[in-house]
Formats: C-alpha cells, sequence, structure tokens
C-alpha cells in the first residue's frame, strides 16, 4: 500500500518527518516496508512561468526559441522542443539547479547553439502522468516566479505499507489516516464520504438482481450518473494517483481508481448505454463459460467464481476484472457506478484460480465491510460531479444493506495488566481506542466497548481489544520480567542427550557435520542399486523432480556432498550426519493417524588419506572397511553400547567387505565400503567406506556399577591360535571368552599371521591377548593356567584349532 | 705402614679419584679400581681373616666402614654425573618445535546449524525449560487449523507449502507442536522445539528446508513482560550482554495480541560503524529483526480446553525464531545457500 503524504495530509498532519512517522507507525503495528520520494526533489527550481513569445529555432525545425517570464526583472531563453508551446501558456519552468524526479540536476545548456535557461516540462518530466508529447499546461493563471510547489503537488514522500491481513480497513488512505492520527495523536479530519451528494430510494434505469447466495455477495450498489463528459483528470489528481503507483487513464476511470485509493473499496464504471438491456444479474458462472476482460484476454471461469452479466451475457468476472464490452469510453455520457461487497476467500481462490490479481481483487479478498461501498458511492458521487461534469439521478440500488449490529465487547481493566504485565489507566485505554473509531461505556470493572463496522471481522474478543490497547500504549515501554515458575522436569532427554554424544563422538574422530536435505530424488534408488526400495514418501507438489521424495537413509545426502567436496579438490572426505530420515508402510495410506515414521540415523563416510600427509608420513592410509569400523567403534564405544558385525549384506556394498551392525542381536544398521560401481556413481574410483545407524533404536545408556579394577593386579598373556582360514576373529574370540569365564576380562585379537609352510594349506594364526582378573584376590599362576587350559580345549573342541608355542 | 694407615690412605685415593672423575666412564673405572674383585681394600677385607685374634675386630671394622663411605661417595658421585650427562644430552637433543604435529589432529566440526540450535537449547534449558519434538510430515489439522489459520490464508495455498495429500503436508513451522504438546501436557509447560520446517521458498533469502525453534510457556499469569524479558534475556545470551531488544506490534494468526521482535544491533551503533559508516547488517537501522511471537491466541488454547488449558485460568506466550537467521548474524554468513552447500572449507571454519 503506498501512501503519499501529501494526500494523508488533507486528513492528518502529524508535523514529523517521514522517518519519524515511519518509526511510530512501527511502534504501532503499521510496518513501514521503506520510504520513497515521487516527484521532484526540493522545489525551489521550479517555478510557474508564462510564455510571452515562441520563435523557431534558426537551425532546427523542431525547437522553439522561447522567452518565458518566470517572475525576474528579465524573461528567461528557453529552447523547448515541444509541439504545444505557445505563447500566452502558463507552464511550469525547471530553473538551472533544478534536480528532476531521476536526480538529474539540470544545468545551463546549449541547444543547436543557442543559450537556453532551463527546460519548460512535460507531465512525464514531473510525474504527474507519462504524458510527453508536449508540455504540460496549467490552466489557471498563477503569477510568474510563483513557486510550482505552492500551485501543484509534484513533490511527496511516500510511504510503503505493509498491511496485515487482519487489517483491510488500512488498504485506503484515510484508513491509513486514522491509524496516523492514533499513532501521533494529531487530529483526524472527518472522513471525506461524509457529505454525500447523492440520495437513496429507487434507482430508474437499470435493473439489478443477485443470483448467487447472499454470503457470496453480501451487498450490491449503483448508482446512475447522466451528462457525463469524459476528458483528462486534473493535474493534482493525476500527480496523487501516480505517487500511489496508479497511471492515469481518463477522468472517470482515475475517479474509480482516486476512490479505491482513499477509501479501500474497490468500484466500477460501466457505460449504461452498453449495459446490453440495462440489467445487472450476479450470478456463479458456468464450469467453462469465458469472459473477456479488460486486458482483452478470454478467461475459462468455473461454478465457484462470479460473473456479472447483462442481457447480452457475462461484462465481468466479479471482484476481479471488468469486462471489455460495457467498458467506459470517451463517448460514454451516461455512467453507473457499480460498488459492491464480495466474499473475500471466494475472490481470493479466483484470482488465484485465474492467475489474475488486480488492485481491486487484492482488497476484496483481505474481507471488505458492506458500510464501505456507500463511502464509496459518497465519494464517487462528489468526484463525478465535481470532475465529470455529471449530474447523479435520484435513487441507489442497494441489494443487501449494511452488515450486522456492531458488537459491544467488556475489556476488564484486571484483564489488560493480566495479561500485559503493565497496569494501564483506564483513560489511557478510552483514549486509544477512541482514537481508532471505538466507542466505550464506562462499566464496573471495566470499559464496553463497541466495535467500529470497519473492525468488524478482526475485533471479536477481548483478547483483541487488548491488543489494541498494548500496540497503540506502546508495547516497547513493557517491563522486562521472567515467569515465575517453570517445569518441575528438567534438562535435556536421555535420548536427547545421546544424540548430541554421538554427534560430537564423531566430530572427536575427526569428522565434520553436513546437514543434508530431507528432499532426495526418486532416482537415488536406482542410483544405489537398491534391488527392493521400500515405498518412499513423495511430495504431491515437488519444487523440482530431484526434490520430490523424502529421503529414507541419509547416505544420498552424504554421498551428494562428499561428490561435490571431491569435485572442488578435497582429497580427505570425512563426513557424518545426525539427521531424521522418513518411512512408511503404506505411503499410499497416509493420513493425519497414520502419519510418518520419522527415525533419527547417523551416518558417516569416508574415502581417500585418513589423514592428511604430513612431513613423517607421506602417505596415509586410506580409508577402508577397517577405518570405518574404528569410527563406529569410537561412536557405539561412547555410547556404551555392546555390538557385534553381523551377516555380510553386499547390495550397494562390498559383498565381501560389509556387514550388519548388531545391538542386543538385532540389526540396527549397516557398516562397509560402498560397492565400486555405486561410488562410480558419484564419481569416486577410490574406496568410499560408511555406516549407517538407526541411532533413535539404539539402547539408552543405564547407569554403569562400579568393578574393582585397581586393588589386585592383572594378568596378561598372549595366545596364538591356528584355525581354518574361514573361522573369523569375531568366533575365535567369542569362544575364547566363553571358556575364559570367570577370571578372563578382555580377550583381542591382535595379529593375523599366515604361511602354509609352516601353519598348512588354509590355515592361519590369530594371537589373542588375554587379561585375566579377579576383584577380591590377585591371582595365582595355577589359576590361571587352569583357566587357560579351559580356553585352549575350548578353542581345540570347538574350532578344531591348536595353539603354537607360547604363553 | 700400619693396615689401618694403609686402610685410611686407599680410602683418601679412592675419594680423590672419584672427584676426579669427569664423566661415568671414568667414575666406573675407579669404582672398579677401589671397590672391584680385586680391588686391594676389599682384600684388606678378605685379609683380616689372617690377623691376630686381638687385631681382627678393630681392622675389620676400619676396612668395612672405609669401604662403605667411598661407595657411598661413589654413589653420590655418580648420581650426579648421570644428572649432568642426561642434561647435556638433552640439551644436543633438539627438534624443530614448528614443523606440523605428526600425525595431524584430526578435528572435525559440528554443522554451524547444530551449534547454534544446541547454543539456543542451552540458554532456554537454563531457564527452566525442556526441548520437545514432533513430526515433520505433519497435518493439516496441526500445522494450520488448531492455530488459528483461517481456511484461506495464503500459506495453505500449494504454491507455499509442500504437500504430500490434502490433510498431510511438511510443517511450515514448529508451532504445530505447541497444540500437540498441550495434548500431552496439562498445564504448567514450558518447552522449546527446535526443528526442520518447509516453505516452498528458493532464492537468495529461502531455503525450501530451514530449521526453527518454537518456545511456548503456559502458566497461570505469564505476561507479555514476560515474554519481553525472556527474549530479552536469549538475544543477550546469544549476541552479547550490551544488546536490548524492541518489541513492535504485529499480527500472526496465533497469538493475540503478536509482536515482532528485533534485537539492537551488535555490529554498529544506531546504524552507524564504528568507522562512521551505514551498518551493512543492520542497513543502518541498527536494529536486527530476530522472531515473530506473543500471547498464544485463546482460540489457540480452546482446541486443548480438554487437556486444562482454560482460556480463563491460564495463559502464555509462544515466539518462534529462524536458526539460520540467528546463525547467519551472529557469524556474519552472508549467503544462506552456504548453509546447505556443505564446503568442507566453509565447515571447518566454525569451532
Ligand atoms: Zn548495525
Amino acid at each position: 500500500m503506498r501512501v503519499p503524504l501529501e494526500w494523508l495530509h488533507d486528513y492528518v498532519e502529524p508535523h514529523m518527518d517521514a522517518h519519524t512517522l515511519a518509526q511510530r507507525l512501527a511502534q504501532t503495528g503499521t510496518e513501514v516496508e521503506r520510504i520513497e520520494h515521487h516527484g521532484v526533489r526540493g522545489g525551489e527550481n521550479f517555478v510557474i512561468g508564462h510564455v510571452l513569445t515562441r520563435q523557431k529555432h534558426p537551425d532546427a525545425d523542431r525547437l522553439s526559441v522561447c522567452m518565458v517570464d518566470v517572475g525576474g526583472s528579465a524573461p528567461a531563453q528557453i529552447v523547448c522542443g515541444a509541439p504545444n508551446v505557445a505563447a500566452g501558456l502558463t507552464v511550469a519552468v525547471a530553473r538551472p539547479g533544478a534536480v528532476m524526479p531521476d536526480g538529474t540536476r539540470l544545468g545551463r545548456a546549449k541547444l543547436r547553439g543557442i543559450e537556453s535557461e532551463g527546460m519548460i516540462l512535460s507531465e512525464r518530466e514531473l510525474q504527474v502522468s507519462e504524458e510527453h508529447n508536449g508540455i504540460m499546461v496549467l490552466d489557471v493563471d498563477h503569477a510568474p516566479g510563483t513557486p510550482l510547489l505552492d500551485v501543484l503537488n509534484v513533490a511527496t514522500d511516500v510511504l510503503v505499507l505493509e498491511i496485515t491481513p487482519n487489517r483491510p480497513d488500512c488498504l485506503g488512505i484515510y484508513g491509513v489516516a486514522r491509524e496516523v492520527a492514533a499513532a501521533t495523536g494529531a487530529p483526524l479530519k472527518p472522513a471525506p464520504w461524509e457529505q454525500d451528494p447523492g440520495s437513496f430510494g429507487e434507482l430508474d434505469g437499470v435493473q439489478v438482481a443477485i443470483e448467487a447466495e447472499p454470503h457470496l455477495c453480501p451487498r450490491f450498489t449503483a448508482r446512475i450518473f447522466d451528462n457525463v463528459t469524459v476528458g483528462e483528470s486534473p493535474l493534482w489528481m493525476k500527480a496523487r494517483l501516480m505517487a500511489a503507483g496508479q497511471r492515469p487513464i481518463s477522468n472517470v476511470v482515475d475517479v474509480t481508481n482516486y476512490v479505491m485509493l482513499l477509501s479501500g473499496q474497490p468500484m466500477h464504471a460501466f457505460d449504461l448505454d452498453r449495459v446490453a438491456g440495462r440489467r445487472l444479474t450476479v450470478r456463479r458462472a458456468r464450469a467453462q463459460e469465458q469472459v473477456q476482460t479488460l486486458d482483452e484476454q478470454t478467461r475459462t471461469l468455473d461454478e465457484q467464481m462470479l460473473v456479472i452479466e447483462d442481457a447480452d451475457g457475462p461484462t465481468s468476472i466479479a471482484g476481479v476484472m471488468g469486462g471489455a464490452r460495457s467498458e467506459v469510453s470517451d463517448a460514454t455520457t451516461t455512467l453507473l457506478s457499480e460498488v459492491a461487497t464480495w466474499n473475500g476467500p471466494n475472490i481470493q481462490r479466483t484470482s488465484l484460480r485465474l492467475a489474475l490479481r488486480s488492485e481491486a481483487s487484492g482488497r476484496f479478498e483481505k474481507g471488505l465491510q458492506p458500510e464501505q461501498a456507500l463511502w464509496a458511492q459518497a465519494l464517487a458521487t462528489r468526484l463525478l460531479i465535481d470532475l465529470c461534469g455529471a449530474t447523479v439521478r435520484p435513487g441507489t440500488v442497494d441489494l443487501g444493506g449494511p452488515g450486522p449490529q456492531p458488537a459491544t465487547i467488556r475489556l476488564r481493566d484486571a484483564r489488560i495488566a493480566g495479561l500485559l504485565g503493565m497496569e494501564i489507566p483506564r483513560e489511557r485505554t478510552r483514549r486509544h481506542l477512541q482514537a481508532i473509531g471505538f466507542l466505550t461505556v464506562d462499566a464496573a470493572d471495566g470499559l464496553d466497548v463497541t466495535v467500529p463496522d470497519f473492525r468488524r471481522s478482526d475485533i471479536t474478543r477481548e483478547a483483541d481489544l487488548i491488543e489494541e490497547v498494548a500496540r497503540l500504549d506502546g508495547v516497547d515501554n513493557l517491563p522486562a520480567t521472567l515467569p515465575a515458575s517453570a517445569n518441575t522436569e528438567r534438562g535435556l532427554t536421555a535420548r536427547q542427550r545421546q544424540r548430541r554424544r554421538a554427534a560430537d563422538a564423531l566430530a572427536a574422530q575427526g569428522l565434520h557435520e553436513i546437514i543434508g536435505w530431507s528432499f532426495t530424488s526418486p532416482e537415488l534408488a536406482q542410483r544405489l542399486r537398491l534391488s527392493d526400495p521400500a515405498p518412499a514418501l513423495t511430495l504431491a507438489n515437488p519444487m523440482s523432480s530431484e526434490h520430490s521424495q523424502l529421503r529414507a537413509v541419509l547416505l544420498g545426502s552424504l554421498l551428494d556432498v562428499a561428490q561435490r567436496n571431491r569435485a572442488r579438490g578435497a582429497t580427505r572426505i570425512a563426513l557424518f550426519e545426525s539427521g531424521r530420515v522418513y518411512h512408511h508402510d503404506q505411503p499410499a495410506q497416509l493420513a493425519p493417524e497414520r502419519l510418518a515414521r520419522e527415525p533419527h540415523h547417523i551416518a558417516a563416510i569416508l574415502a581417500g588419506p585418513l589423514r592428511n600427509a604430513t612431513w613423517r608420513e607421506q602417505q596415509p592410509r586410506h580409508a577402508d572397511f577397517f577405518a570405518a569400523k574404528g569410527v563406529l567403534a569410537a561412536l557405539l564405544s561412547t555410547l556404551g553400547i555392546d555390538w557385534q558385525v553381523g551377516e555380510r549384506l553386499g547390495g550397494f556394498l562390498h559383498p565381501g567387505r560389509s556387514a550388519q551392525v548388531l545391538v542386543g542381536g538385532e540389526p540396527v544398521g549397516w557398516i562397509g565400503e560402498i560397492h565400486p560401481n555405486v561410488a562410480a556413481n558419484w564419481d569416486f574410483e577410490d574406496t568410499v567406506a560408511g555406516f549407517e545407524l538407526e541411532l533413535s533404536a539404539l539402547p539408552l545408556p543405564g547407569v554403569p556399577s562400579f568393578q574393582d579394577v585397581g586393588s589386585f593386579p592383572e594378568v596378561h598373556e598372549d595366545l596364538a591360535v591356528v584355525v581354518a582360514e574361514q573361522v573369523t576373529a569375531g568366533e575365535l574370540v567369542e569362544v575364547v571368552r566363553a571358556a575364559g569365564r570367570p577370571l578372563l576380562a578382555g580377550a583381542e585379537v591382535f595379529d593375523v599371521y599366515r604361511d602354509s609352510a609352516r601353519l598348512g594349506e588354509g590355515h592361519k594364526s590369530l594371537a589373542v591377548r588375554l587379561d585375566y582378573r579377579a576383584a577380591d584376590r590377585t591371582l595365582t599362576d595355577a589359576e590361571v593356567m587352569a583357566q587357560r587350559q579351559r580356553i585352549i580345549n575350548a578353542v581345540q573342541q570347538q574350532l578344531d584349532g591348536r595353539v603354537r608355542g607360547g604363553g | 705402614m700400619s693396615l689401618s694407615e694403609k686402610i685410611t690412605e686407599l680410602q683418601a685415593a679412592g675419594a680423590a679419584a672419584a672427584n676426579a672423575a669427569a664423566n661415568s666412564a671414568e667414575l666406573e673405572e675407579v669404582r672398579v679400581q677401589y671397590l672391584g674383585r680385586r680391588a686391594e681394600l676389599p682384600n684388606l677385607l678378605r685379609g683380616v681373616a689372617e690377623l691376630p685374634p686381638a687385631e681382627r675386630g678393630a681392622v675389620g671394622k676400619a676396612a668395612n666402614e672405609a669401604r662403605k663411605a667411598l661407595e657411598a661417595l661413589i654413589d653420590q658421585r655418580a648420581g650426579r654425573l648421570a644428572i649432568e650427562e642426561l642434561e647435556a644430552r638433552l640439551e644436543q637433543d633438539r627438534v624443530d618445535v614448528t614443523l606440523p604435529a605428526d600425525p595431524l589432529p584430526a578435528v572435525g566440526r559440528l554443522h554451524l546449524i547444530t551449534q547454534t540450535w544446541r547454543e539456543i537449547e542451552d540458554i532456554f534449558l537454563g531457564l527452566g525449560y525442556r526441548v520437545a519434538e514432533g513430526p515433520e510430515v505433519e497435518s493439516v489439522y496441526y500445522n494450520f487449523d488448531a492455530l488459528n489459520h483461517e481456511a484461506t490464508h495464503p500459506a495453505r495455498a500449494w504454491t507455499d507449502t509442500f504437500y504430500l495429500s490434502d490433510e498431510v503436508l511438511l510443517r511450515t513451522h514448529t508451532s504445530p507442536m505447541q497444540v500437540r504438546s498441550m495434548e500431552q501436557q496439562r498445564p504448567p509447560i514450558y518447552i522449546i522445539v527446535p526443528g526442520r520446517v518447509y516453505r516452498r521458498d528458493s532464492d537468495v533469502t529461502h531455503t525450501p528446508q530451514f530449521h526453527q525453534v518454537e518456545g511456548l510457556a503456559i502458566d497461570e499469569n505469564i505476561t507479555l513482560a514476560d515474554l519481553k524479558g525472556t527474549l530479552q534475556t536469549f538475544a543477550r545470551a546469544i549476541f552479547g550482554p550490551e544488546r536490548n531488544i524492541r518489541l513492535r506490534p504485529h499480527f500472526f494468526p496465533f497469538t493475540e495480541p503478536s509482536v515482532e521482535v528485533d534485537v539492537s544491533c551488535f555490529n554498529c551503533s544506531g546504524g552507524v560503524t564504528a568507522a562512521g559508516e551505514r551498518c551493512s547488517i543492520c542497513k543502518g537501522t541498527g536494529w536486527l529483526e530476530i522472531l515473530g511471537s506473543g500471547m498464544v491466541d485463546p482460540n489457540v488454547l480452546h482446541f486443548v480446553k480438554d487437556s486444562g488449558y482454560d482460556p480463563e485460568l491460564v495463559q502464555g506466550f509462544a515466539f518462534g525464531m529462524g536458526i539460520e537467521r540467528i546463525a547467519m548474524l551472529k557469524y556474519g554468513v552472508t549467503d544462506l545457500r552456504l548453509l546447505y552447500d556443505n564446503d568442507i572449507r566453509f565447515l571447518e571454519q566454525f569451532a
């Protein structure tokens, strides 16, 4: 909403500059997007001139040399290119030094050898209109030298406001003036529609019927004007329209726009002689019905939309745009002014569906009140009489009438203080409410407040009134206090703490956290070579096809980010993400009572050297299965979780270098090297290893109970066992641990050795470090020997292993 | 020379030799010479047995004492020499301490959004709030209806919001958890709700996915002044103790009264930087808009009246802020999209 201050000042004069006013408005709830300047800057070098003589330029056919009385002792010589310049005209002159609206500063100039002391201005040069075929001619005879700004409103600051959807009453200059008055304390002048030259009662000359349901068209009013002379609007009106962002067209159209900008209520003017049958009907459009609108486009409607039709069919789309057929032309002499109230949501829908937004539809969709229709009729009547020579016929078509009785709401003093945390004396409350048009009557515990019709839909409850009082009293004056109490339970939940520790653990391992998109591409499953992907959750209105599904795994985002970083030259990739994925058993069954499952995953990938090369380690080891396993082990150890690797996986993973991750025997994710063909889909030629876990499925840490490890010494020894190649380290350790109870506190494989000559074909030696400990005594050699023998026996019996040397 | 004199002489000579030894090796030679297997002093001791019984006691004692004294002297001397020699050796064992570490310490970073997220959480945890979480795939009911959005509210449009079906969408804010939380917990309630939200917007200042933190406090006597104090505490904790906040009335469907909150710019004073230039962070206004908030609208409480939220008995405030915006303001990140690009060189910067 553009508010030229020059126009606003007709109704309220706060006597403050635009910036101060903007701040004051912001503090009371009207957001000022920006302040613009319209027209000339600094008026001192713009004056009224009288053209004394006009002679043809000796060296240029199109130029004239004029002597112009600009009020000084001698006339100014000005070269002018306009065809309509003539002796005797009153014109606007820019003297050297003048700053034009576009910011250029006028100097003395020579045009084809003739000195020019300034410029005779066109309407466009002054931003009064877009007219540039000739100079602007002032029809009033002001004295030469009079400052132009005294005569014409060609310079004003313009506030560009952002009107919140609850305040359609501020979509007109006068509504804004009411806010300005309330915000600044300046007096508000009476509304410009209070004096209505028209009359009510039956109107001859047109038949109007509303066939649409009343809620779609709560009010429809019309008046008829005869003897209309269509022509140009006066300069002051053109200048205002331009400053408010409307191009002047003709006096009749300009009046309708001016009325809308001032009152907030859009209106439409029909050439009554072109309204077939002189009757108008408001009805729902028929499916696929077509209307040609003013912009000469053919629009196809549906049954939710409203049209206004005459005897020959639809002439306009109600509330959105008029039709070409009954448009006002230069030949128009009889006018029908139509002002109606439409249903906001319905207009919003129509304008969205037709992708047709206008100043009118933008206002109607906010929901205007029926009373506003007569504001516009009164204003239009006055202006059509004054500016277009019209006479108004007696009577007014008024179908629907005004809205319901205004509500009266009790506003309790105690409630204001209770909600705001600050007492506001009742007198101040009353003053604030009266300033914005509310009526107040004293009650025992507060005020009975009657809401004005133009705020009917916004203010319905006590809380709404408190907001009005608070904003006008200044929410910024509130004290800053803290709530007296808080929750009885405090702190993060165990699950939330676990999530933080997990991310910290991975960062401590040197991995950077990324944040990927929740959106993914339907092709991801294929790129990951998932043979049987679960059906994905799909957006009905994605922004692009590559972002049309919700991710079911984190691996995709990690590979995308890794690829991008690799392309930018990063050799060492060590990344993780901790975030949600989105699952549904049957996406087709997605419904409010069956929403998605949103488990929290944590995933990491490694590629390239594990560390940056240094002066002592030129060739650091590269990422592989075991590097990923180390990171996973560090993560799960930090979280205090026992885990094992399970079955190998394949699919998008290397079939020989991948495994399930088991916690409590249940799979919670995978670890492995990405299959080279999959990695290649993300341009990786080297090994990419990683893991992904369902973090939210991991057990929460219990409270570990103390174990005495310091009172008695541990006994360490090594055991080398030769087993068949297919026996895994994990199996060996499991057998050792089982047989080592109760004295064996730890067992870890620390060496793998192959030598077919010494160990036999198909065999390997695994060396295990054994730690024995008892909490209550120092172990004797005999005890340890006995336990060791049980381990050796178990390995022989269960794994067909034999002990090699040592011990 | 009597035997006693001999002992005294040997002891004195040994002590002199020990004191003269310049290093451990020389001292070892002294030890061998005076105390070794074939040395004189031990030999004398062995020779005591051949003495007349009357002399044996005195001579034996003297010889033994002399040997012990010399041993002690040599040990002491050896200790001192060892220290000196170690120091001398260490003095020579110099490295270029400016060479890089090895292996280079691997230091990973939490994403800037996560860091900011935690920072915000920690402030409110300190104020006694709990952290609640809710679904991102959300129903139209919780995202719009229960938050008092009119049926025609523009945010509901398919041009603005991601839908999965007519009734299911990607939440456009963390606010749906207001009603969800109140359904689950009777008053009083003090929670924040951090999380991902989605809007169909993509340009220099918008990404279709971003993060918000919702706040909700409902109790018997919570006031708008409490909201101001809470957000002032927050703003000072995040942006520094010198910061002030400013409340501007605004409109949101689910709060009444509604206010937007600005924090005084940390980069300038009243819009002008220390260098006398117009501040680019606050665009010369001296204020930075950080969040929207207000007193929870009675209509929203009506949706959870059965859980004990009678608007005549309890009241409270709600607020919502963008984590990205806070992060960008605080760390001076100029382009929102950098936060989702995940360039390692970007991620590394935030310790
Ligand atoms: Zn600043």
